[in-house]
């Protein structure tokens, strides 16, 4: 451990302000990384749900 | 030679199957690599001689850096394959990969940003290393671009395989920036010939993150292709029978 304290460790020698704003920034980055590409697919697959319960009815009534 | 695993990725059916066995895995290992080299080299490396606790921000800077470049020789790669090979697959991993290489070009510019504040007593200056890397997120920004505003998904392909490969001439003129031109930017840390420029203490929590991003750009991309590999193999019966299976209980 290079930190004597926590508030040491939160204050990175006066350099704090830098280092966790840019750590902040890119773990949004990562998480938007991450969240977009989940609530897409889980967006497309309700669209295929409600897509296939329309179409059942119609299928149902050709057969 | 046997070129079998080759022709294999022409199949979206098998990278479908692959890349949901090999996700989990990618998945772990970038939580964990990550975790590991960040904690590491926020709280447990040694402070810098001259720039103190500031240099800290290295340890996502050069692994974004990094990895925005190898995402955009990764693009060119696809590009290249799937003009020559027109393996369709080659377009599905150059499309999904563009956002994330613009967002990991993004992240380092910013991260750079800040570091030079303290370090070089200004955010930004107009010299080759970040000028290029700028030039590299309009390339990501290109790309993308060209590939929403050609409807024709062929014609989008080309396209955009043309410009990832003519953009590749840009990842070059990067690495090379802080030796050809007098640039503020320090050279590399890492050399793949002769001694790395830090202590064991410091470039060991750097390379574990950027192994950890190579782990995370491999599993993001891997979960945006298979959706899109369903949404383009929509009509065929095994992407209908997944799709089926995902949606069971919803319809």
């Amino acid at each position: 451990m290079s930190f004597a304290s926590f508030s040491e460790f939160l204050a990175m020698g006066s350099h704090g302000v830098y280092v966790w704003s840019a750590y902040g920034i890119s773990l949004a980055v990562l998480v938007l990384n991450v969240a977009l590409p989940i609530l897409a697919r889980r967006r497309y697959l309700q669209d295929e749900a409600r897509r296939l319960r329309r179409e059942k009815p119609l299928q149902e009534k050709e057969s | 030679m046997r070129w079998t695993w080759f022709h294999q990725w022409g199949s979206p059916k098998w990278f479908y199957e692959r890349s949901g066995r090999w996700l989990p895995w990618l998945t772990a290992a970038a939580v964990v690599l990550l975790a590991v080299g960040i904690v590491w080299g926020l709280a447990f490396a040694p402070p810098e001689k001259y720039q103190g606790n500031s240099y800290r921000i290295i340890y996502i800077h050069v692994p974004a850096a990094f990895l925005a470049q190898s995402c955009y020789l990764l693009m060119a790669v696809a590009g290249l394959v799937g003009l020559v090979w027109k393996m369709k697959l080659a377009d599905v991993a150059l499309q999904q990969a563009a956002p994330i290489g613009a967002w990991l070009c993004f992240v380092a510019l910013v991260t750079g940003a800040i570091w030079g504040k303290p370090t070089w007593g200004t955010y930004w200056v107009w010299d080759a290393r970040l000028t290029s890397m700028l030039i590299l997120l309009f390339l990501y920004f290109g790309v993308i671009a060209l590939g929403n505003a050609i409807t024709n998904r062929d014609s989008a392909a080309k396209a955009c395989a043309v410009l990832a490969l003519v953009g590749a001439v840009n990842i070059p003129i990067i690495q090379k920036s802080v030796e050809w031109w007098n640039t503020l930017h320090q050279p590399a840390t890492f050399k793949v010939t002769g001694k790395a420029s830090m202590n064991a203490e410091m470039w060991l929590p750097l390379l574990l993150c950027v192994l950890g991003f190579y782990c995370f750009l491999g599993a993001v991309l891997l979960y945006r292709m298979r959706t899109e590999v369903l949404k383009r193999e929509a009509r065929s019966s095994w992407v209908k029978a997944e799709v089926g299976r995902l949606v069971e209980g919803r319809a």
